[in-house]
């Protein structure tokens, strides 16, 4: 599927100006309800946020903050260690991100081009690592990171997130989809392989290599399950990990907990209403891709 | 000028460019040109952190082992014996299936609902798909607490907002609903942006033709759009099966890392590593994760075999 590139936000502007039918006025209302009903936990955890410890858990509950306090802010700001779970998940998705991409498009180039002894038995073999997760083979995942010593270490966060089969899957179907034309030419002027994959190939991939990029880097921004089995330790935790076992741990400071949530998934929508169109392309690229 | 330029008889004359001409750095270079160093540091990864660990499981799967990696004696089948005895076993399974079971048909439904929505109003698109599709963004962890926030019985704004007094998450009945609810605002972005872009796929000429004959909206809906995302809708639930499957993190969190009322809501993937890390019992757990891994396969296989099915008969 490449015509995934095909939404944008910018959509056929066809006229003037859009009338009102009733039909538009009746979906646009449903629409409108639908979003209210989707944002109202946002509200919500911001506003929470916003009360005081006390006023969050009063009865009866209410929305709006009676007395508005940045208590909570403040609070997990100085007390916890949130700055250093922020630091570690950025450390974590970008490294994981970096190298998902280099490496995903180096071994989808190779499977779709070159062609060696034994290839077809490997591809074979990525695709049935297709159906391994984490939460699939935990256990024994963990005790091969354990015997690496590499557990409680950055390494051990983040080079078992590094071997997604499916994304070099997807770099492997768009590869073969570029006209061998373009690298004979190149060829014959005696490119070598790495030069033509870095000069001519790289340069035409972009889409599919963004759109790998930002669905690893929001799958690992989000991911908990790994960092929960692989570390123990509050300095390392990334976001998701620290705020459900540190934060959940000692008597849930309700008002405390909506901020440290909101810091964690802030940064990702902030980004998101910004890079929509690339977004949305990327995540649907990579969703289809599997068909 | 270097020997190799003179002793050019016609047997090394080759149509290669020059750059291959035969020096020991050329040949090194020529080497590195061979297909398999580029997909060499994937296969590493791959190697270390997913096959290994699978041969490991399964090795493991037949031993005694614990956690501490030393001292693990051969059982045989004890562990897959044991296992398919273990009434916790088939709880949890049991669990995991209820959930995607709930799951899969809600969510399918709904992002399709969406994502017609979102197709069809004219006005601000990038509203919509931003309020539809932000809630995959939040981590799972944060997801879960806000909806633990929302279901809390006597200061959550669920049972405020519709006049209740359900114990959502401390009662057998509504725990796993609750999660349900809960993975359904936060995941249904995704299958939502699929079939947006399936939507946004379908040829317009399709429609303008139904309509020049006279086809209503509803006509149009069964006869045109329906039909021509049959392969995503396929896709969609595919995908959401498997990774229902797989559910831990909203259960555990929502949960406080227990199993929840009457040990109604303890998903498989937390029974393999509660047998794992907090039982020790490190051959146990792999052998249920073995299990789990073959089921996950027939599922996924399964996709594939419907998949070369069809593809047959439209031959």
């Amino acid at each position: 599927m490449t015509a995934v590139s095909q939404i944008s936000p910018r959509v056929r502007r066809r006229g003037p100006r859009k009338k009102w039918t009733p039909g538009q006025i009746v979906l646009t209302a449903i629409g409108v309800l639908v979003s209210g009903v989707f944002t109202a936990p946002f509200v919500w955890a911001v506003f929470t946020s916003l009360k005081s410890e006390t006023e969050a858990v009063a009865v009866p509950t209410h929305w709006v903050p009676q007395e508005w306090t940045i208590q909570a802010w403040q609070a997990i700001f100085e007390t916890g260690n949130i700055t250093n779970w922020f630091v570690n998940s950025v450390v974590v998705s970008v490294c994981v991100t970096f190298v998902v991409v280099l490496v995903g498009a180096l071994a989808g180039y190779g499977f779709a081009r070159t062609g060696f002894r034994g290839k077809n038995a490997l591809l074979g073999l990525v695709m049935a690592g297709l159906m391994v997760s984490p939460a699939v083979l935990g256990v024994p995942l963990f005790t091969t990171v354990q015997s690496m010593g590499v557990v409680d270490t950055y390494w051990g966060m983040i080079l078992p997130q590094c071997a997604p089969a499916a994304m070099v899957y997807i770099l492997y179907k768009f590869f073969q989809g570029i006209p061998k034309e373009l690298e004979e030419a190149a060829f014959i002027d005696g490119a070598g392989r790495w030069r033509v994959f870095f000069t001519i190939v790289l340069p035409l991939s972009r889409p599919p290599l963004a759109a790998v990029g930002i669905f690893t880097f929001i799958a690992s921004w989000n991911n908990f399950l790994w960092p929960y089995m692989v570390t123990n330790n509050p300095d390392l935790m990334t976001m998701p990990n620290g705020i459900a076992t540190v934060m959940n741990s000692y008597g849930i400071q309700w008002a405390q907990l909506m901020a440290g949530g909101l810091v964690a998934g802030l940064p990702l929508i902030i980004v998101f209403v910004f890079f929509q169109r690339q977004i949305v392309s990327g995540v649907a690229h990579t969703g289809l891709a599997g068909q | 000028m270097s020997a190799v330029d003179t002793t050019l008889t016609p047997a090394v004359v080759r149509p290669v460019p020059a750059v291959y001409a035969d020096s020991a750095r050329v040949r090194l270079a020529r080497g590195f040109q061979h297909g398999g160093w580029f997909v060499a540091p994937f296969l590493a990864l791959f190697a270390l952190f997913v096959l290994l660990p699978i041969g490991r499981g399964l090795w493991l799967s037949f031993t005694d082992a614990n956690i501490s990696g030393v001292g693990e004696r051969f059982v045989g089948l004890d562990n897959y014996r044991e296992a398919l005895d273990d009434p916790l076993m088939w709880d949890s399974l049991g669990h995991s299936a209820y959930f995607t079971f709930l799951v899969v048909p809600c969510i399918v439904l709904l992002a399709f609902v969406l994502a017609v929505l979102a197709h069809h109003i004219e006005r601000a698109k990038w509203l919509w798909r931003l309020c539809f599709f932000a809630p995959f963004l939040l981590p799972s962890t944060v997801a879960a607490n806000l909806w633990q926030w929302l279901f809390n019985p006597g200061t959550g704004m669920i049972n405020h907002v519709f006049g209740l007094e359900t114990p959502w998450l401390t009662q057998k009945s509504t725990a796993m609903i609750a999660i349900v609810i809960t993975t359904l605002w936060w995941t249904v972005g995704f299958s939502f942006l699929l079939f947006l872009a399936a939507l946004q796929n379908i040829p317009r000429h399709l429609y303008e033709a139904a309509a020049l004959d006279g086809a209503n909206a509803w006509h149009r809906m069964v006869h045109i759009t329906l039909p021509m995302l049959r392969n995503i809708t396929g896709l969609v639930v595919t995908l959401q099966i498997l990774a229902s499957l797989q559910v831990f993190d909203q259960a555990v969190v929502m949960q406080d890392f227990g199993p929840g009322p009457e040990e109604s809501t303890r998903t498989f993937v937390q029974f393999t590593l509660e047998e794992g890390f907090t039982a020790y019992r490190v051959g146990y757990a792999s052998a249920i994760s073995i299990i789990f891994f073959l089921i996950i396969a027939v599922v996924a296989l399964g996709r594939m075999w419907l998949l070369r099915k069809r593809e047959e008969g439209a031959r």
